[in-house]
Parts: structure tokens; sequence; C-alpha cells
């Protein structure tokens, strides 16, 4: 039977949803396995069991979080070897990207990344050129490495769970020898809200917030969705680069947008407008973002969002 | 310090962008300098005029692979500073996915440290085409090089790179010794644009023409025949149309949740 390797780096306290998505793809692949790094809870290997995973290989070294990808893809290859496995899945993250590159040239495996969905022969889904083309592309090589996006598939679980069986993989010696070590770390303020590119909601500001992202912070939080901003936005500094949506920013594909003050100029719409349901609020009537929008608003975004955000709590009761 | 900065000629983004041919790839008429790449550029220039540019011993090359035009993402890089350049153009180039065009890039940059050895390879975050962010991770892997990837600040001293990465819920330090490969993410600078001295100056300036027989590639290495992975069909999605467009009369608030409420978004 094929076999297929899901990567899950740091699994935490919970499996997130995206990397349950991987296992429910790489069931409909064959065989599961599962090579993770760092700590492994009890109910986070159980709940890999449940999820269909036969094998769990763990790293012989713990210090691969002290460096940049490069010994992870050193360890990934190693489990790959070690598994026999035909395809290997992880997060379509930098990072997750990154060390499937690395991987590829190893194994000399062919890489697909951004996929949005997987057939059972192998064939990988992904858009490309800004979600302009939906394409089909696979390996042409014996093991393929596919990175998939979040919210790709619908999670399912198997009918049997099983008891995974706990493998050591040997870390290469050399892995760390040549890689660029990470040697301080500054965590970054909560926002508690859901990651912007895994979210099912995202509330986008730009230019006509005019530095006042309140109001859109608080629609967000009434509809349970992330915040975003154009680039215009950060720029400005009137929000971090990391909720930068767009060409140079993240890519979100969410069920629902809404863009509040932003004219989605071509870089702008590139990052979103594969969304499901795209809503748009700009005072000018002739902003490119009504072009594509489902639902437009020409009006002031500081009297239509705070409106829409008192109705959505008084409905929610 | 000898800098390698990787330059892509890539479909404006400005215009509709297609795929063409039986490969599915990129058509490149309506060409630009990658906008990615000027910050790598500018970070490799910065480097460089650090430590007394030219005149120091510095030398900042701009490598570039691609058709015929791809030339010109040279050109512009030695009018806004890159004192060489170098283009890998060959037929057999076409259609090459990440692997193909990693595994020539790096026999590219080999070439280019034949005489004296490169200390820094800089690229840019991602293409604005493929954006796959795969190559620079490709080319440490194949040079044997530590990979400082989405560099958001960068400082080298004596052969110690520092560097910084901004994630979503930290930011960290990186350290890694030289030789090495960075790419920089649009955070790290605020790119120059050339100038009339500099339009001048490139004219003189030398690009190296490359072909595969130069960096020693064999033609079954890359290309369509060399790529581990194929594009097998591409479909353009139809083009969104607009819905409904409303003008607030005071209540478009109320009638924004009424319609995420129909949607079932609420």
């Amino acid at each position: 039977m094929a076999k297929a390797l899901v990567f899950i780096d740091n699994p935490g306290a919970a499996l997130k949803k995206s990397s349950l998505e991987l296992l429910t793809i790489a069931r409909s692949l064959g065989e599961v396995a599962v090579a993770f790094n760092g700590e492994l809870h009890d109910d986070v290997a159980a709940a890999l069991g449940a999820h269909g995973a036969s094998v769990l290989y763990r790293p012989s070294a713990a210090d691969l979080d002290d460096y940049l990808v490069a010994p992870k893809a050193a360890y990934l290859a190693a489990a790959v070897a070690a598994s026999g496995a035909g395809t290997v899945l992880l997060e379509n993250t930098a990072d997750g990207k990154e060390i499937a590159a690395r991987l590829g040239v190893k194994l000399n495996a062919g890489v697909i990344t951004d996929v949005v969905g997987v057939d059972a022969d192998g064939t990988a889904h992904k858009s490309v050129l800004a979600g302009s083309y939906t394409t089909t592309a696979k390996a042409r090589t014996a093991v393929a490495v596919l990175t998939v996006k979040p919210n790709s598939v619908d999670v399912e679980s198997p009918a049997a769970a099983s008891t995974p069986e706990a493998v050591t993989v040997e870390v290469p010696s050399d892995a760390t020898a040549n890689a660029a070590r990470i040697t301080g770390r500054a965590e970054k303020a909560a926002s508690g809200r859901p990651e912007l590119t895994e979210a099912r909601i995202v509330v986008a500001g730009g230019r006509g917030v005019d530095g006042n992202f309140g109001p859109l912070g608080e629609l967000a939080d009434a509809l349970g969705g992330a915040l975003g901003a154009s680039r215009a936005a950060t720029d400005a500094g009137w929000i971090g680069h990391d909720y930068q949506v767009g060409q140079t920013g993240k890519t979100v594909s969410p069920q629902l947008y809404i863009s509040a003050g932003i004219s989605g100029a071509i870089q702008q719409k590139a990052g979103m407008q594969t969304s499901k349901v795209i809503v748009a609020i700009n005072k000018d009537a002739e902003s490119p973002i009504f072009e594509i929008a489902d639902f437009g608003i020409i009006g002031d975004l500081f009297k239509v969002v705070p409106q829409a955000t008192e109705e959505i709590k008084k409905r929610k009761g | 310090m000898k800098i390698v900065v990787l330059v892509k000629h890539v479909p404006d983004a400005q215009f509709d962008r297609h795929l063409t041919g039986p490969g599915n790839t990129t058509d490149r008429d309506e060409s630009i300098l990658s906008e990615l790449d000027e910050y790598a550029l500018e970070a490799a220039l910065q480097l460089s005029e650090a430590r007394g540019g030219a005149k120091g011993g510095n030398e900042v090359i701009a490598l570039s692979m691609g058709p015929a035009g791809a030339v010109n993402a040279v050109k512009k890089s030695l009018q806004i500073g890159a004192s060489s350049g170098a283009h890998l153009s060959d037929d057999a180039l076409a259609g090459s996915d990440a692997a193909a065009t990693s595994l020539a890039l790096a026999a590219a940059i080999r070439y280019l440290g034949a005489d004296s050895p490169v200390d820094l390879v800089l690229t840019g975050m991602a293409s604005t085409d493929g954006e796959t962010s795969l190559v620079p991770a490709q080319l440490a892997e194949r040079l044997g090089l530590p990979q400082v990837t989405f560099a958001s600040s960068l400082d080298v001293d004596g052969d110690r790179i520092t560097a910084r990465r901004d994630g979503d819920a930290h930011a960290d330090t990186v350290e890694a010794t030289l030789p090495a490969l960075v790419s920089v993410t649009d955070q790290i600078n605020e790119p120059r644009y050339p100038n009339f001295k500099g339009i001048i100056a490139a004219k003189k300036k030398k690009i190296t023409a490359l072909t595969l027989a130069d960096i020693g590639v064999d033609a079954a290495q890359v290309g369509a025949a060399g790529s581990l992975t194929a594009v097998e069909t591409a479909e353009a999605r139809p083009p969104r149309t607009a819905g409904t467009i409303i003008t607030d009369e005071g209540d478009a608030g109320i009638k924004l949740v009424d319609f995420l409420a129909a949607q079932k978004l609420l």
C-alpha cells in the first residue's frame, strides 16, 4: 500500500486544524505516518492515532528548533527513508515550504507548494499567478513533496483509530554543522484573534482607515475573524507588517473577506481574490475593489463598520 | 566582499498575466525586474558601500536566468548600481521548475566564484510570478551554504552575519557564517532608483552571457526535461463579477449584516 508521511513541527498541546487536514489528505493517499519535531503530549499522540497515523517518527536530537530549517530537512529526509513514503505532506508556511525545498534537493523529489487539493493518484491542485489560474501539477519523481494550504479539505476521522508505533529517527550528525543558528527570540503580544492565513473571516483595512484600526478590530472580534491590512496601511505604520495581505504580504483565502477603505490595487487583489465572499466598503465609487466585490457599499467606513458591529452583537444576543 | 544578487525578469503584475504553450509556462512579454529583488540589490549595495565600494575590493554581481529579455533585469540592476552582471540564457532552460532552476543557478554561482569565492548570495523573499519561495532554500542546499531567509535586517561583521526575522508570534535573531545565502523581505530597506549618472555608467559595465555549456550543466538536467514536477492542466479562473453595490443611506451596516446572514456567514 502507498505510504504518506506528514511532517508536524512542534504539535503543541493540541493538533492544529491544518495538521488534521494534512492527516485527512494523507489517509486518502494510503498508509499514514507522522514525523514530528519537538515535544509530543500524550493526548496529541492519541489524536494522531485517532486520525490514522500508524507510525510516529521522532528526531534523535532535541535542538532542531535552535536552527533555521536545514536540520529539520535533514531529519525529515531520514524519516522519509525510514518510512518508505511516496508522498510527504507539509504545512504551506514559510518554514514548511523551505523544509520542502531542501527535502526536494536531498531526495531528488518534485516539490509542489500552495496545494489546495490532492487526488488519490497524487495529482495536486493549486492556483497560480495570484489566483488568476487554477492548475494541476504532478511530481515526476518516486517521492512527491507537497505543501498544503490551510482550509483546503474538510477534516475527517477514520472509522477505526490506531495505536501508533513510536520510532526514533537518527538526525544526521552533520545536520547542524552549516546551519544558521537562532540566537535570540522576542515573543510578540498575542492578539487573541485567529491566525490571518488560517482565519475563516478576515476584516482588512487600507488607506481609508486613516490610522484608526479600532472599528475594524471590533468588527473582526464580533465575527470571530482576523484583522488584515493593505500595504498602504502597514507602510504608514498604522499596523504591523504581519497584518499585510497582498502580493508582498500574506495570501488569504477565507470564507469571507471584508475590505474597508482599500482601493483594491492589483497587488492587494493578488492576496485575497480567491476568498469565497468579498465585501467592500469604500467612499470612492470608482475603487477597483468594487469590480470583484460580491457586496459593495459606497460609504464612510467609520459609519458603516460600527453600525454593522452593533447589529451583529444585537443579533447574536 | 563578493556578492551575487539574483534578479528575475517577471511579468508586470500591473497587467493581466498568462500561462502559455504546452508546458503551461508564464508568458514573459511585458516583464520587469521583480520588485522584491530590488530589496536584495539594495542590501548588496549598502554592504558594498559600507566597505568602500569597488575601491575597497567589493563586487556586486547581478545574476539573472531567463530568455533574451531577462537581460533587462540585469541592465536595470547595473543602472541601480551593481558592478557587473551575468545572464544565463539557453533554450533548454525554458519551463524549468524550482529544482531545475536552482540546479542551473547553483552552477552559475559556482562559475562566478571560480576565480575568487562568492561570499554572499542575496535574493528577494520570493519571485512575484512563481511565488513558490523554493529557489533560495534549494540553492543553499545545493551550494552547502547556511541559509538565512526572510531577513528584515542584515549586518555583516567580518565573516559573521546577524539578521532579524519577523514571524507572526515572535521575531528571531539569526546568526550564520559567511559564505551564506540570505533572502530579504521588503521591510529591510528602501530601494534606490537609478539616476542619470547610474544609467550612463551602466553602459560601460560588463554583462557576462552564460550558456549551459559554460556552467557545465547538461540540457537534460534543466527545462521541462529536467524538472521534477510538471504542470498538467491550467485553466484561467473565471473573472469575478461585481455583485450588488449599494450607496450608504444611513443603514448600510444593517444591510451588510442582512447580506452576511443570507450567506450564512454570521
